[in-house]
């Protein structure tokens, strides 16, 4: 009995939180994603990395249902690819998208109320991760910097109970102290909760992340654990085009 | 003196008309994104319900009552007309525009083909209250007291609505859906049954306008509609589309312009002046047209 359970526990562990597999994706006649496969484990950040234009975003919104997709999309074993948005992340997928997108005609407490019901900035953990959004609760979105928008959009997904959150680039335009403090809430999330993450800093990717796919021209191309992609000069320069070095200085 | 103070009030008066039959069709492409021109059958079906009302209610209760029950059962019947187009015509044809022209306005042609296939196309007469059809003297002008009734009536539901979004949960997803409705979707909100309920919402507000204006008029008519859509769509435009307070400024502003145009220059001209103030908003302001979307 005690052996079943074990291994009950481990095949469970083993599963990943998101497989998908041979997803496409058409706007039109652009064929966008041309068969992505991939798995994120139910543990730690995965980044999905790529040159601009290759797909990375897409995926994002593909598995939440924001794009039109084929192919299959599994949130911890569960087939989801007929489940509406609403419902894929009500089952707890949680979406941080790029460019923020906060309601900026509504206030701090109005963005994430619409999330958390009753509780808004007072949430504890709106308060342990981002005690400056609690004293700019009735400041309007939209007059935030850019920083303190990111910090807005990842608190409102952090109020719902997620089992994997979907981070698209979350340091774009940010200054390097920003950068570092979004890298902390994101390392720290992710002790709980599983994280795919879009990101063209590689410097972070390098900090936060366990796992890599890599995507070109809408296909996987690369996978594998993050420190042998990031610690490999020729091989990020082959699958990203850039060099860490460079992106360490800036 | 007394001739501006009754040019005002009239012009407030059928500016609150305005805003009565504006409000719903701005919140409803606000948020949805939805051009409904539809929205003049709800008018009429909220005219012919009140006027069927009116008629059908035993002659003991009284006018006063009898109005009053009208004026119940016109919103209910816009409301629940709204929804049910909502549900059966609107939502499979989501963000698929060219289509829900098509739908709506082949929908407003049918209501009114079909009003008129029952009742006739003769307009109807309607009663209305004897204080209703008194005057009152302000400021020495005998202004007409229905035109109050007008006003107040605009003044509740642009108070109730504005209630409704600043504090009411419904309210907060309106206002963040008219920003971004993909978004508020992506963080697990049930956007289509806050559409469900603007449209019901929207159709409840049209069907009073409906049948304040047969009020205005004396009668209910199966065209009425279609004159009170346009009006209500340059309205709309100017306020800028999905704006409450817009639409409301909007709709004092063509009602005005409209009066005084009539009266200082000649019979018909305030048509024309709102069709110009729409032509130098779109001018000034050409964003008026794409409003939150």
């Amino acid at each position: 009995m005690t052996t079943t359970t074990t291994t009950s526990a481990r095949r469970q562990e083993a599963q990943p939180i998101l497989r998908v597999e041979d997803l496409h994706v058409r706007y039109g006649g652009s064929h966008v994603l041309q068969g992505v496969s991939f798995d994120v484990p139910a543990t730690g950040v995965t980044a999905l990395l790529g040159r601009n234009g290759v797909g990375k975003t897409t995926t994002l919104k593909a598995v939440l249902g924001l794009a039109p997709r084929s192919g299959g999309v599994a949130l911890a074993g569960r087939d989801v690819t007929r489940w509406s948005v609403t419902r894929t992340v009500r089952e707890g997928v949680g979406y941080v998208p790029e460019d923020r997108e906060v309601f900026g005609g509504l206030t701090v407490e109005e963005n994430l109320r619409l999330v958390g019901g009753d509780v808004g900035v007072d949430a504890p953990i709106v308060g342990e991760l981002f005690p400056d959004l609690v004293r700019r609760r009735a400041q309007k979105a939209g007059t935030l910097s850019g920083g303190q928008q990111q910090m807005v959009a990842l608190a409102r997904v952090l109020l719902r109970d997620n089992r994997l959150l979907l981070v698209d680039e979350p340091t774009k335009g940010l200054a390097p102290k920003l950068v570092t403090e979004v890298a902390d809430v994101l390392a720290r999330v992710a002790q709980t909760t599983p994280i795919l993450l879009v990101e063209q800093n590689l410097p972070v990717v390098r900090r936060i992340a366990d796992t890599v796919v890599v995507l070109d021209a809408g296909q996987v191309v690369h996978r594998g654990p993050a420190e042998e992609l990031v610690s490999d000069p020729d091989l990020t320069r082959e699958l990203l085009g850039v060099s860490m070095r460079r992106e360490a200085r800036q | 003196m007394s001739d501006v103070v009754l040019l005002v009030v009239t012009g407030l008066g059928l500016g609150a008309l305005y805003f009565l039959a504006a409000s719903g069709l701005s919140l409803i492409y606000g948020l949805m994104g939805v051009l409904n021109f539809a929205h003049g059958s709800f008018m009429v079906a909220g005219a012919y319900a009140g006027w069927l009302t009116m008629t059908g209610l035993p002659d003991s209760l009284g006018v006063g009552v009898r109005m009053a029950v009208a004026i119940a059962v016109a919103l209910a019947v816009g409301a629940l007309i709204g929804f049910v187009v909502e549900a059966v015509l609107i939502r499979p044809l989501y963000r698929r525009h060219i289509q829900q022209v098509l739908v709506t306005v082949g929908l407003s042609l049918t209501a009114v083909a079909a009003v008129q296939g029952v009742w006739g196309s003769d307009a109807h007469p309607l009663d209305k209250p004897a204080w209703l059809a008194a005057t009152t003297d302000l400021a020495g002008a005998e202004v007409p007291n229905d035109r109050f009734l007008f006003i107040a009536a605009a003044l509740l539901l642009f108070g109730g609505l504005l209630a409704l979004l600043r504090f009411t949960r419904l309210g907060l997803v309106i206002r963040a859906g008219v920003e971004n409705r993909t978004m508020v979707e992506a963080l697990g909100i049930n956007v289509q049954r806050t559409f469900s309920v603007v449209f019901a919402i929207g159709g409840a507000a049209a069907g009073l306008a409906g049948l304040l204006a047969g009020v205005y008029a004396n009668s209910v008519s199966p065209l009425q509609g279609g004159s009170m859509l346009i009006y209500a769509f340059i309205v709309v435009v100017i306020g800028g589309m999905g704006s409450l307070t817009g639409t409301a400024v909007a709709a004092v502003a063509v009602g005005l312009v409209q009066q005084l145009a009539n009266y200082y220059a000649a019979s018909g001209v305030g048509d024309l002046s709102v069709v110009l103030l729409l032509a130098v908003v779109l001018l000034v302001r050409p964003a008026s047209m794409q409003g939150a979307h």
